[in-house]
């Protein structure tokens, strides 16, 4: 039963996680955009205790908690705690018009997996048709990262990023060996940590979190 | 073509049409109880169509042929739709006649009469509602076709019947491509319905309205004619999502004891899906006209990557 | 007697040149045009329909006419490719001429004689374009076409707005004749012999037959209106009187896409797949870069124009299938695809023409073509709106009519492209599809703008309410077209066994043994996909019927007319309707990248605010006022040649004349 339905409900998963990647990108108000980002971490979570449960792999139950405690419960708790701050919750304008952003992300699509097609290949995994999909989540985060001018965005595009990377590991290799992940989920607390005061100096110097003024720094 | 086939189909379309009515009330009433308010009676639909029916017709002076003729048209069209998608079951004769494309052909249809009646009499409502409408539809009518498409690509084929027939009775199987478009189907009919957040079904306000704009100038059993086909649209809608995403229950082929079983089954996923959407339309908000475009061009985009995701994962 | 359909096709054209010439027996006799030689063209068109018919299923016949220079006559040849657009030419030619006979007036600039010789010219050069079979005698037949038709065009002569109109006609159609010459000459390959029986014979090397391709696309596009070399069509087709119009739109750029067909399929004969990725690029993008602009215009004969473009990029998606299709050696359905472009040829060829004549029909009674002051002719024009309805519904490729079919064909033909072997393709062609739903959804948009606002609301004008309906030749004409339209629609199982030769003979495969008898239409086979108008009609028509009965019968039937409602607005006048920029805002608020838009807002202070707003195609600005810069840039220099005196030319000449005479020596 599961070893039938298995590979299927991690692709269901796969689809899913893009799925929420385009629900990120065309989403103004960061309060939605920090639950997605939890309700991202939480089908990661799932889909690594499935591959866990399909490969037997015992190592990928922890990392499938550790996703579980950080992505789906610390970091967003930080976040929120964050925005709660610096009291954003208003709706920020992008860059991009939402639908010719979501046309630049089904382009990415089709390069990411066509791009992964030959890696899927050699993986041999059950999983290896994910692989794209990783791809893509990646390639989209970035986008969502370029087409925000506020801060708190792109620290959540950041942090998606690192979604999509966490899952390309899983697909082709079943998860990374557990010091190389502990060391990666310490970063990513850290990163969020260190960009939160990041932020708080942005606005202490110019009095709003639009990154944009950032270019005042430059040098005449 | 045999006589269950036929029976199954007769049976589909006078259901359809008598039902119809019986859904918008539980719309509505299923709305009310989650917005704590006394829900109005589950049979109002119907009082209202039969008062409506009783009722002289005022016609403005310059109304055309047109104008008098639609709303029977638009009613056939969606009576129509509603025989094509398999409820029932799905051996249905007039689902060779038209498949998924030719519905969505028909829905068309329908919206270009509505369109052009509304702007009849040519009021400033009128050709607003009609130009909304346009806007709604040619955003919507694509996104649709999309979504439909992702289940013919699963089903390699077009037909309804076929494509039922494959998600209900094959073996079980998780395409994730439905999720997408699934959300994408979601998103399309709640606009394509007049629903929260692109309309407000229960407001006569300028600025936000769609379908009331058009058919201000109707009345008596004109309206009555126009206010059925939008509940058959809905019920038409609902059971297109039913038919695609909760395909259990519709009977194989002409089998009588499964046509039996499928109507409570219908019955059920249809006091779900009003439900869901008595939900929906609860917890959101009304958009501006101009969020709109952006709503169902993201729909629209869904359903393309419904397909591709199709190409990708399951090809 | 038995005449062989191509003597009687040449027959037919020949005709068409005598009706002509017989105009210039008296080129100020109106009646003698319109009573007379009018009506007896469209017999003639009538006849070559008939003709075509019959030549669709016959076996190619070929001859070599008494005509020409000596060692050089000219080739004809009538296969069923031919045959179709015949059809096309005849049986749409026959609908416009019978209109034209009401329509035409006199006060014209261009005297009544001398239009019906260019009108029945370029009939007659459209024939014998379909009928030609060598380089030199197309050629020759292409350019009597173009001439005409511009002289068509510029039937209001005086007018300098239809001059410059017509002088950008003239422009890109030369340009686009140079690129088929040079298609011809890559085509020939050093034998030099131009008769298209050489160039089947001879193999091309790859790279050859690509460049013959891409000249032929350029050439054929550039007729055809494909986007970037469209921008004459919107021009032309207003300019032009409306029975001209309907012509140029409806026959003369299916000439085009018979070129490109006739080229590609037939000349070369080896299609590579990526001229199909090529062709449905450029498709797609006049389709959608089309009806998006048609949704903007202001002018109804403008905006038919862009939904020309629009239709023609519908025609070479399905072309850019059918060539993907071949390229991959996937003969069934690359039959599928070039039966659902060919199907669009013709039903293109009716619901246009139709729609061009109606607006012809509207300006005569109005005098108006600006959408902005038309309205509610619906009571003045019955007649007209019913028929320009039957278009409507037709053009927005909404079942029963015509227009859905060739859309359903081209659809079903993209959802076969998962079968491609090539992985980009495999996941890029299902999303061109839903460049093709869109475009398709927005034609219902334009056409709900155009029919509303013509026909339908209060009348804009206070003159309207003098507008007549049309005479009973131009009901005749249009009538036809209606039909046309209809019985498209309701039969295609028998439509696309005519077509089944074509494909036979192109793929290998045709669709007819397919369909499912005379009622159903089934591509491949029927669990796939089935679809039968007629069912589709006759149960939709019940089910009205049966409502309207039922509610006559349960109810009473009581109706008084008052004023109309408006929400208890009382102050209701015809300007608060919708004007025709309005009810296009939206599409110009989402799709605002591809327009230049000018806004002209009054400062609030002004006492008499004029609100403006224009629209402009950006190609314009980025790709042909360049090109014309620097055209005259370079033209700028060679004037440093001009002198002015007649001695200097005269040395000019002198010096070529010995360089020449040098180089032959």
């Amino acid at each position: 039963m599961l070893q039938h339905y298995g590979p299927q409900l991690v692709n269901l998963c796969a689809a899913v996680l893009l799925l929420l990647g385009f629900a990120m990108l065309t989403q103004r108000r960061i309060l939605s955009l920090i639950n997605l980002f939890a309700t991202q971490g939480l089908v990661l979570c799932i889909s690594t205790a499935l591959v866990a449960m399909l490969t037997g792999q015992a190592h990928l139950y922890g990392s499938a908690l550790l996703t579980l405690a950080l992505k789906v419960f610390a970091l967003p708790w930080i976040l929120h705690r964050l925005i709660r701050r610096l009291n954003v919750k208003w709706d920020v304008e992008t860059l991009l018009n939402i639908p010719t952003t979501m046309l630049i992300g089904i382009v990415l699509v089709i390069l990411a997996f066509n791009l992964a097609a030959p890696i899927s290949r050699l993986a041999g995994t059950v999983t290896s048709a994910t692989l794209g999909i990783a791809l893509a989540s990646v390639l989209l985060s970035f986008l969502m990262m370029i087409t925000r001018s506020k801060a708190v965005p792109q620290v959540i595009g950041f942090l998606a990023m690192e979604n999509g990377l966490f899952f390309a590991a899983t697909g082709a290799v079943y998860g990374m060996p557990m010091v190389v992940e502990l060391g990666i989920a310490l970063d990513v607390l850290v990163a969020a940590l260190i960009l939160g005061i990041f932020i708080f100096e942005i606005r202490e110097r110019f009095d709003t979190l639009d990154t944009r003024h950032l270019e005042k720094l430059k040098e005449h | 073509m045999n006589l269950a086939g036929l029976s199954a189909q007769f049976t589909e379309l006078v259901l359809a049409i008598l039902l119809a009515p019986l859904l918008t009330g539980w719309v509505n009433q299923c709305r009310a109880w989650l917005q704590n308010r006394s829900a109005p009676s589950l049979f109002l639909p119907y009082r209202t169509l039969a008062k409506l029916f009783e009722k002289d017709v005022v016609l403005a002076h310059n109304a055309s042929p047109l104008f008098r003729f639609a709303p029977y048209l638009i009613f056939g069209c969606l009576a129509l739709a509603a025989a094509i998608v398999p409820t029932l079951g799905t051996d249905l004769p007039l689902n060779a006649a038209a498949d998924a494309i030719a519905l969505v052909g028909l829905l068309a249809l329908a919206r270009l009469f509505i369109a052009l009646a509304g702007m009849d009499v040519g009021t400033a409502f009128g050709t607003l509602g009609a130009r909304r409408e346009m806007l709604v539809g040619f955003l919507a009518e694509p996104a649709l076709l999309m979504v439909l498409f992702t289940a013919s690509l699963i089903s390699h084929s077009t037909s309804l019947a076929t494509i039922v027939e494959t998600l209900a009775h094959r073996e079980f199987v998780i395409y994730p491509s439905m999720a997408f478009a699934g959300v994408a189907f979601t998103m399309v009919s709640l606009a394509e319905n007049a629903r929260i957040p692109i309309d407000n079904p229960s407001t006569h306000l300028e600025l936000t309205m769609i379908h009331e704009a058009m058919v201000l100038e109707y009345s008596g059993r004109h309206l009555a004619m126009l206010e059925w086909a939008a509940s058959l649209k809905l019920f038409v809608y609902s059971c297109m999502g039913l038919a695609l995403f909760l395909p259990f229950g519709v009977a194989s082929g002409g089998d009588w004891l499964g046509l039996v079983l499928a109507l409570p089954a219908l019955l059920v996923k249809l006091a779900l899906g009003g439900a869901a959407l008595a939900l929906i339309e609860t917890v959101s908000a009304k958009m501006r006209i101009f969020r709109a475009p952006e709503f169902l061009g993201t729909a629209f985009v869904f359903a393309v990557l419904a397909m591709l995701v199709h190409a990708l994962l399951e090809g | 007697m038995n005449v062989a359909p191509l003597d009687a096709a040449l027959l037919a054209a020949a005709t068409w040149v005598a009706i002509g010439l017989g105009g210039m027996l008296a080129p100020r006799h109106l009646g003698l045009s319109t009573r007379v030689l009018y009506p007896a063209g469209a017999l003639v068109g009538l006849a070559l329909a008939a003709i075509a018919l019959e030549a669709l299923f016959a076996a190619p016949a070929a001859r070599i006419l008494p005509l020409g220079l000596p060692d050089l006559p000219f080739h004809a040849r009538l296969d069923a490719l031919s045959a179709f657009f015949l059809l096309i030419l005849g049986a749409v030619s026959a609908g416009v001429s019978v209109f034209a006979s009401g329509y035409l007036r006199a006060g014209e600039a261009t005297p009544p004689g001398l239009q019906c010789l260019c009108y029945h010219l370029f009939l007659a050069s459209m024939a014998f374009v379909l009928l030609a079979d060598d380089a030199y005698f197309f050629m020759v037949a292409w350019e009597t076409m173009a001439l005409s038709s511009f002289f068509l065009v510029t039937t209001e002569h005086r007018d300098a707005v239809i001059r410059r109109a017509g002088y950008l006609y003239l422009l890109i159609a030369h340009l686009g004749a140079i690129s088929i010459l040079l298609c011809f000459g890559a085509l020939q390959g050093g034998s030099g012999d131009y008769t298209f029986e050489t160039m089947r014979t001879i193999e091309q090397p790859a790279a050859w037959a690509s460049a013959a391709f891409l000249l032929a696309l350029i050439g054929f596009g550039a007729k055809a209106g494909i986007v970037p070399l469209h921008v004459w069509l919107p021009e032309a087709h207003p300019a032009a009187p409306s029975p001209v119009s309907a012509l140029m739109s409806a026959v003369m750029l299916k000439t085009a896409v018979y070129g490109l067909l006739r080229v590609t399929l037939d000349l070369i004969g080896f299609p590579l797949w990526w001229w199909g990725v090529v062709v449905l690029a450029v498709g797609l993008v006049s389709a959608l870069f089309g009806i998006v602009f048609a949704a903007v215009q202001t002018d109804m004969k403008r905006l038919l124009a862009y939904s020309s473009i629009e239709n023609i990029g519908f025609i070479m998606a399905g072309f850019g299938l059918t060539l993907l299709f071949r390229g991959f050696g996937m003969g069934a359905l690359a039959a599928l695809a070039l039966t659902a472009t060919l199907y669009h040829c013709l039903n293109h060829a009716f619901y246009k023409s139709l729609l061009f004549l109606a607006t012809g029909s509207v300006l005569h009674a109005t005098s108006e073509r600006s959408l902005g002051r038309l309205g509610g002719l619906i009571h003045r024009m019955p007649w007209v709106a019913w028929c320009a309805l039957i278009g409507t519904i037709a053009i927005a490729g909404l079942p029963p009519l015509n227009g859905f079919v060739s859309e359903w064909l081209l659809l079903q033909a993209f959802l076969f492209t998962p079968g491609l072997p090539q992985a980009y393709l495999n996941m890029l062609v299902p999303v061109a599809a839903a460049v093709v739903a869109l475009a398709a959804a927005l034609s219902g948009y334009v056409m709900v703008k155009f029919f509303g606002v013509v026909f339908l609301g209060q009348p804009r004008e206070a003159k309207l309410a003098n507008a007549h309906d049309a005479d009973r030749w131009q009901r005749t004409g249009l009538a036809w077209l209606a039909a046309g339209c209809i019985a498209l629609g309701l039969v295609p199982a028998t439509v696309i066994g005519m077509l089944d030769p074509i494909t036979r003979g192109f793929t290998g495969y045709g669709m007819a043994s397919l369909a499912r008898g005379w009622l159903y239409l089934a591509p491949i086979e029927p669990q796939r996909a089935s679809y039968s108008p007629l069912l589709f009609f006759a149960v939709a028509t019940l089910l009205i019927l049966i409502a309207w009965l039922s509610v006559r019968f349960f109810y009473h039937g009581r109706a008084r007319r008052s004023r109309a409602w408006d929400c208890g607005f009382p102050y209701l006048d015809s300007r608060m309707q919708d004007t025709a920029e309005g009810f296009g805002q939206p599409v110009r608020q989402v799709f605002q990248p591809a327009f230049r838009v000018s806004t002209q807002a009054p400062s609030p202070l002004d006492r008499r605010p004029r609100y403006g707003e224009t629209v402009e195609d950006r190609l314009w600005y980025w790709l042909y006022l360049p090109v014309a810069r620097a055209v005259e840039k370079v033209t700028a220099l060679v004037t440093v040649l001009q002198r002015g005196r007649i001695s200097v030319y005269l040395t000019y000449s002198f010096a070529t004349l010995l360089v020449l005479l040098f180089f032959i020596r």
